[in-house]
């Protein structure tokens, strides 16, 4: 039974850690989509913070260096963004997937131009890194029963960015549904032409929605590549930015339920890697591939309306154009 | 918008030209800071793509790919339908390629076989197209995100059918076992030693052929057939398809399942032409590049040609880069699609106006010279 408790809690500390990074794409994708942008670059904005990150941590030896240029390289293409969707009006897809495609180039062109090991980051020490936190009595906690376990394993243990990425989801919430600039974010992205009579810039407030957005992804690329790991690996992202999407559709565009979402998303992660190659009575082995691919076929069903609805803001996908 | 005011040669012409030396100007930025000579770099490319023995046949079978899937992408835009499910598409395409051939090479004649195996690729990948389209047309899911979706789907029943179910027993690496002799599609070397023409090996085979039929398909279905009509008013209008009397969830659907079965058929040149087997990631991107393929293309099938032929040359160079170069590989290659995508794509109309302007300075200026003279 303690065995069987302990399993489970260890799939729960591995499920914070899977679901980190979703968290914070989620946020980052809701706030610029609640502004009406359609943000598919949150996998290249994480890929690239990745590599900025463990890049700058493994010349400089700091990790918050390395977040910051992480920050600021992810905040940069999400400007570029900004300058392709809302100052030209492009077609906000075809502007995130360049941004994507860009990405996965552009790494490991640089990667190897600096490191020359084949687009990777040399590995990185403890002292480059974030490393776990852990809380107090935590070594002792084990001998309390149940509670015990559950303090040493989940509470204790995790590295600064997780903490940041949970808190970020209430922050987003305040941001979001309780202030003046969240208020106009919302409007604006499901009817600009209301914002702007009211003596509001469109332009302006989108730009902000995508520059948040931008932060956001770079902390959950430098929690990839110097928090999680321990160094850059090429496509190291893995799609992990179109699951935080389908996360934040999986929430309809709302913080808490989109964590919800990253959570149940990061649990079927986690368990997949711990069901590897196990034999269950009954089951027989567990078809791991077909746990992993859930997050996508529960997306298009949601989406398909067959489980509850999902509705988008209203003005997302279009460029605002003033009328004359 | 205001695109009248130019003539259309240069909206065609000019304009794609302009944002592609964009894109080249960019790369090339980042080679010179990386520390190479970009136009050595450009140089080594163009070798690797025309000039060494075998180079251009490698270039045509990378157009190859590129056709179907820039095909594919052209016919869901002329809808308004953004397909980028090319790459989930291609691989039930090659599944079924796979499937075809592994259950019926012991039983049929290779001919036939290669016959259905061509159908099954066409129809499987129709249906990945299909479904997204039915989500889009009844249910109201946006396409991208679906499609999206769709080919981390496609890829998960890859890895577990390949490492499953259609794995060569004996053997530890997720791919089927090799088709039977005869199972495959000619290369053109073969076909014109035949005829007594002498050319290099390239793995070039009869699916370019294959791509050249579907381009002139393409172009027939968009501008020569009722229903090409009917699916460019849907993209144009959907009120005036309706009010025309026609159903635009009945046009969306048939659209994605032609966008999809072309995706599909990509697998001809992989699978049938050149592997002989189904291997794990063989669409390697290939679907994604259609994007900018018909971006660059403008929709039509002459300009997926020439934009498919760019594409083969940038792949077939960019593998060039990893032999002369330390520090710049095909990677490169990547970032120069990306920034294609970004400069002829989602950033299309920034030259225009600048465009516009010495368009109008100069014709106003030769028109003054003809008044004063």
């Amino acid at each position: 039974m303690a065995d069987l408790w302990l399993q489970f809690v260890l799939t729960i500390d591995a499920t914070l850690r899977v679901a980190t990074p979703l968290i914070l794409c989620a946020m980052a994708g809701l706030f610029s989509e609640r502004s009406g942008i359609i943000d598919i670059s949150l996998e290249g904005k994480m890929l690239l913070s990745a590599f900025s990150a463990a890049a700058v941590a493994a010349l400089t030896g700091s990790p918050w260096l390395g977040l910051f240029s992480a920050i600021g390289i992810s905040v940069l293409f999400s400007l570029l963004h900004g300058f392709a969707c809302i100052t030209h009006k492009g077609n906000q897809v075809i502007s995130g997937l360049a941004i994507n495609i860009l990405a996965s180039g552009l790494t490991v062109t640089v990667g190897i131009a600096i490191f020359a090991k084949g687009g990777q980051t040399p590995f990185l020490s403890s002292d480059q890194r974030f490393s776990a936190l852990s809380f107090p009595f935590a070594d002792n906690a084990g001998a309390l029963p149940i509670i015990g376990t559950l303090y040493r394993e989940v509470i204790s243990g995790h590295n600064l960015l997780v903490w940041l990425a949970l808190i970020s989801v209430f922050i987003t919430s305040y941001i979001v549904f309780r202030t003046r600039f969240g208020l106009r974010l919302r409007a604006v992205g499901e009817m600009p032409n209301a914002v702007d009579s009211a003596g509001l810039s469109v332009t302006l407030l989108r730009y902000q929605a995508v520059m948040i957005a931008g932060i956001l992804c770079g902390i959950a690329g430098a929690y990839l590549s110097i928090a999680h790991g321990a160094g850059f690996v090429r496509e190291m992202t893995a799609g992990k930015g179109y699951i935080a999407l389908a996360a934040m559709i999986f929430g309809n565009w709302r913080p808490v339920p989109a964590l919800m979402a990253c959570l149940m998303f990061g649990f079927l992660d986690a368990l997949a890697a711990r069901l590897q190659g196990v034999e269950l009575p009954v089951i027989g082995t567990v078809p791991t591939d077909l746990i992993l691919v859930l997050p996508y076929v529960l997306t298009v069903v949601l989406l398909a309306g067959f489980i509850g609805r999902a509705t988008p803001p209203r003005a997302i996908g279009t460029p605002y154009v003033k009328e004359r | 918008m205001s695109s009248q005011t130019i003539p259309r040669w240069l909206d065609v012409f000019i304009l794609p030209l302009i944002n592609l030396l964009a894109a080249f100007i960019v790369a090339g930025i980042i080679i010179a800071i990386i520390g190479e000579n970009p136009f050595t770099a450009l140089w080594v490319m163009m070798k690797g793509a025309f000039f060494y023995s075998g180079a251009f046949g490698y270039t045509l079978y990378y157009t190859t790919n590129f056709i179907f899937t820039g095909l594919a992408v052209a016919v869901a835009f002329h809808a308004m339908l953004f397909n980028i499910g090319g790459e989930g598409q291609a691989m039930m395409g090659g599944l079924a390629v796979g499937m075809v051939a592994l259950a019926l090479d012991p039983l049929l004649p290779a001919g036939l076989v290669v016959l259905i195996a061509i159908a099954g690729a066409a129809g499987l990948g129709a249906l990945w197209g299909l479904i997204p389209g039915w989500l889009q047309a009844r249910r109201g899911s946006h396409i991208v995100i679906t499609t999206i979706m769709f080919n981390f789907i496609a890829s998960s029943i890859m890895v577990w059918l390949l490492a499953g179910m259609l794995m060569n027993p004996g053997q530890m690496s997720p791919e089927t076992r090799s088709f039977a002799e005869g199972v495959s599609l000619a290369h053109i070397h073969e076909l014109l030693a035949l005829i007594g023409i002498d050319v290099a090996r390239s793995p070039l085979n009869l699916s370019f052929v294959v791509a050249l039929i579907a381009c002139l398909g393409v172009w027939v279905l968009i501008w020569r057939t009722r229903l090409g009509y009917i699916i460019r008013a849907t993209g144009h209008s959907e009120k005036a398809a309706i009010y025309a009397g026609h159903d635009p969830a009945r046009i969306i659907m048939i659209a994605m399942a032609i966008s999809g079965g072309l995706a599909g058929l990509m697998a001809l040149n992989e699978i049938l032409g050149v592997q002989q087997r189904v291997i794990l990631n063989f669409t390697s991107g290939y679907g994604f590049t259609g994007i900018a393929v018909a971006l660059m293309g403008r929709n039509h099938p002459v300009g997926i040609i020439f934009a498919s032929f760019l594409f083969g040359a940038l792949y077939q160079g960019g593998a060039e880069l990893d032999f002369e170069f330390q520090t710049i590989t095909r990677e490169m290659v990547l970032m120069i699609q990306g920034l294609i995508i970004l400069f002829s794509g989602a950033l299309a109309y920034m030259f225009n106006p600048l465009l516009e302007k010495t368009y109008l300075r100069l014709v106003s200026a030769s028109e003054g010279e003809v008044r004063h003279g």
